[in-house]
């Protein structure tokens, strides 16, 4: 087993709670993996990503050589094109379908939906509606998760026990909140795919 | 035993806290800050009593570390690798004393500039310094150097050199950790310190001391573990990796090595081990960085040897390297399925909204057009450099921390007016200080604007050394109190604010203007406590 995803967003948008939640539940599942994050300046509103891999065998780089990601997890739409050079031929992108537009030249949605219908496979959410819907505004992070579970070979299940472990800090609301918006997620992405 | 998973700063700290660590001096700076914030979180630190606070710059954390080792203890020092400029001059020194309790000196290197104003490897300035260094190519590599690390030091009496770069730093992986070990007891030098004076009449023999000690630090690197060569039958091309570079050599054959392969994490470069490889025809060096090792060879072998890297064009000469360059240089290269779609604009990082660089930008702006082309505002380094981007264009200058008070003082003397210097109050005790002192000195007609948000805001909101004390620090240092002007930057206050900074300009002498409110992030972090 080897998967490879790149984790995209715009800085403060909370993309390494995804990546913490994976990496909590492959290490539980005894994969290895490696995860390459972007800390500092561009995580002042610009364009940040994360690389990662996991796998049962050891894993040699930590970044994701090009054309080579299963899987590409987006907080943005434009966000999530800007990494296709990494994806696979037959690779995923879940993204959110909302854009965030902190530049002045963001460009029209309807290109940038152009662009992402042109995929051959993809899941475009609204997750800010979705996790509102929910229950858990402040979740959207963790309904794009619940979205691209299906593609992530790890069970639902040691998902949910990652929020468990990773949240559990918080209190059980929060950690309830986030098992919430999982589901969500992962509901809203079947009945699309 | 479990895995931690541990970013590559993480495993630093965790296994500086397992080998007996008594204290760690830092200056926060990507990508290092997390090692020492690490040490702070610790409850077991904090049981200890293990000293974690930030230092003022990286000059006063190695002078202190040194210290520390003086009195025996085990004691770790962090730095980005241009804090290590800052504190050259205690660390050139440190390799003529030599230490006492281990000390390990890290330094972050950022190639590709991430997050940084230039990508200097300071494997550079551990071989100006003639000391040994390690440079882990993974995260339990990471740990067991620190680990394992003090006792080297202390062994071979001299500090030890951490570089790691980026995607170490920022990376995590799966982390095995070993047994806790005690601290150091408080002891003195047992050879009685003099070795610590460096008067000419000692130095000399210090000098002598460290050139003899070459030859057992480059011992010590023939017999690491963490130099390894891998044999094969092919000799027509030899690779050498230093650090994490091994691992993308290794990505590009994941069924085993089709070359000889000499993996180098620990410095000098083991020449008995280097011996080996030039039995290829030619070598081919993979090193993240400056070609250190690759100009190394070329004059250590002398033999006429055909070396390939970044100085012959084989490899990019600057930038750091991917998985993807490395395949590239060996023939396997990778390719895309799909490219970026034009639609795709460039999102640059940005003043957060609400933030009070922004008001104080929005002020200084206008009161500068009034005086058109001849007003210059040298500024600094941090969250308030992005000024220097639309929509603001404020600022004409960031180089090294503190300078811009000191620029503006020589542009001030070279006749120019208005000279303005714009810099963080993190900035501004870390090296901004001494510049000041400077222009009360001399009374230059200098407009200093202190943007203070009384946090070390682009590295994550550190505590800044001055919070609270910038009124008192300006007047001890001799500004007139009359041109200590404090305000706060909000829109309410615009006009009052360009008022002051017009006064201050036309006021001929040394002005220091402090806009103060709090970093909008830090603020926000509070809250949600
Ligand atoms: C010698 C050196 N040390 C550390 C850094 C990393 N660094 C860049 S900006 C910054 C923080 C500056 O804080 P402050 O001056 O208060 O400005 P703010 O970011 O809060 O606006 C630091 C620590 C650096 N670039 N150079």
């Amino acid at each position: 087993m080897k998967i490879d995803i790149i984790l995209a967003g715009v800085g403060g948008q909370g993309i390494l709670s995804i990546a913490a939640v994976i990496g909590e539940a492959a290490l539980k599942e005894g994969l290895y993996m490696k995860q390459a994050e972007v800390h500092g300046m561009s995580q002042r509103g610009g364009d940040v990503q994360s690389n990662l891999r996991l796998s049962d065998r050891p894993i040699a780089s930590d970044l994701i050589p090009k054309g080579q990601a299963d899987l590409i997890i987006s907080l943005e739409p434009m966000e999530s094109l800007r990494y296709l050079p990494y994806l696979k031929k037959d690779g995923w992108v879940v993204t959110n379908s909302v854009p965030f537009i902190n530049i002045p030249n963001y460009p029209e949605i309807d290109k940038v939906e152009a662009e992402l219908d042109k995929l051959p496979h993809k899941v475009v959410l609204d997750v800010e509606s979705i996790a509102k819907e929910a229950g858990s505004a402040r979740s959207a992070n963790i309904v794009i998760l619940g979205a691209a579970t299906p593609f992530l070979g790890i069970d639902y299940t040691k998902i949910e026990e990652g929020i468990c472990r990773i949240f559990a800090r918080k209190g059980e609301d929060i950690v309830n909140q986030n098992l919430k918006a999982l589901k969500a997620g992962y509901d809203a992405a079947g009945q699309g795919a | 035993m479990e895995r931690n998973l541990f970013l590559g700063d993480e495993a630093i700290a965790q296994a500086a806290l397992d080998a007996g660590l008594s204290g760690v001096y830092a200056y926060p700076g990507t990508p290092s800050t997390e090692i020492t914030e690490y040490i702070q979180n610790s409850p077991v630190a904090k049981e200890r009593g293990i000293h974690s606070r930030w230092s003022t710059n990286e000059k006063t954390a190695m002078e202190a570390a040194l210290g520390m080792s003086y009195a025996g203890k085990r004691t770790l020092c962090c730095m980005k690798h241009v804090g290590l400029n800052v504190a050259a001059d205690c660390f050139m020194n440190a390799a003529m004393s030599g230490i006492h309790g281990g000390l390990i000196i890290l330094t972050a290197d950022d190639p590709s500039m991430h997050s940084s104003q230039n990508e200097q490897d300071n494997r550079v300035f551990g071989n100006f310094a003639m000391l040994p260094i390690l440079e882990p190519s993974n995260q339990q590599e990471a740990y067991d150097m620190v680990y394992d690390g003090f006792g080297l030091s202390e062994k071979l009496g001299y500090p030890i050199l951490l570089r790691i770069t980026t995607r170490m730093a920022h990376s995590r992986a799966g982390v095995q950790r070993r047994q806790e070990k005690p601290q150091n007891t408080l002891s003195f030098p047992t050879d009685g310190g003099q070795r610590y004076i460096l008067l000419p009449v000692i130095a000399r023999k210090r000098y002598k001391a460290l050139l003899t000690a070459q030859d057992t630090f480059t011992k010590a690197s023939e017999a690491s573990t963490y130099n390894k060569y891998f044999d094969s039958p092919n000799k027509k091309l030899g690779i050498l990796t230093t650090g994490i570079a091994f691992n993308y050599l290794s990505e590009n054959y994941p069924d085993g090595f089709e070359n000889p392969v000499l993996k180098i994490s620990q410095y000098p470069l083991p020449r008995k081990l280097i011996e080996k490889l030039t039995e290829c025809d030619e070598i081919l060096v993979l090193e993240e960085g400056y070609p250190v090792v690759e100009e190394q060879l070329k004059g250590f072998l002398g033999r006429g040897l055909k070396i390939h890297g970044r100085l012959d064009g084989t490899l990019q000469r600057d930038g750091e390297l991917t998985p993807d360059s490395v395949g590239k240089v060996l023939g396997k290269e990778t390719t895309s399925s799909y490219s970026i779609p034009e639609v795709v604009a460039g999102r640059p990082p940005a003043l957060c909204q609400g933030c009070g660089h922004r008001d104080v930008y929005d002020a200084l702006n206008e009161v500068v057009k009034e005086y058109g082309e001849a007003a210059r505002v040298f500024s600094d380094i941090g969250c308030y450099t992005l000024g220097a981007l639309p929509p603001f264009r404020a600022i004409d200058s960031c180089i090294d921390m503190g300078a811009s008070i000191t620029m503006a003082k020589g542009a001030a003397d070279a006749g120019a007016f208005p000279a303005i210097s714009v810099i963080g109050d993190s900035t501004f005790t870390h090296s901004g200080m001494t510049g000041l002192l400077d222009c009360v000195n001399e009374a230059t007609p200098v407009t200093i604007i202190i943007s203070d948000n009384e946090t070390t805001a682009m590295t994550g909101g550190q505590d800044s050394a001055g919070t609270g004390r910038l009124e008192a620090i300006c007047q001890g240092i001799g500004v007139a109190p009359k041109h200590i002007r404090v305000i706060v930057p909000l829109k309410k206050n615009y006009e009052e604010m360009k008022n002051l900074i017009r006064e201050e300009i036309e006021y001929r002498g040394v002005s220091v203007i402090i806009p103060r409110r709090e970093c909008i992030q830090t603020l926000k972090r509070k809250k949600h406590a």
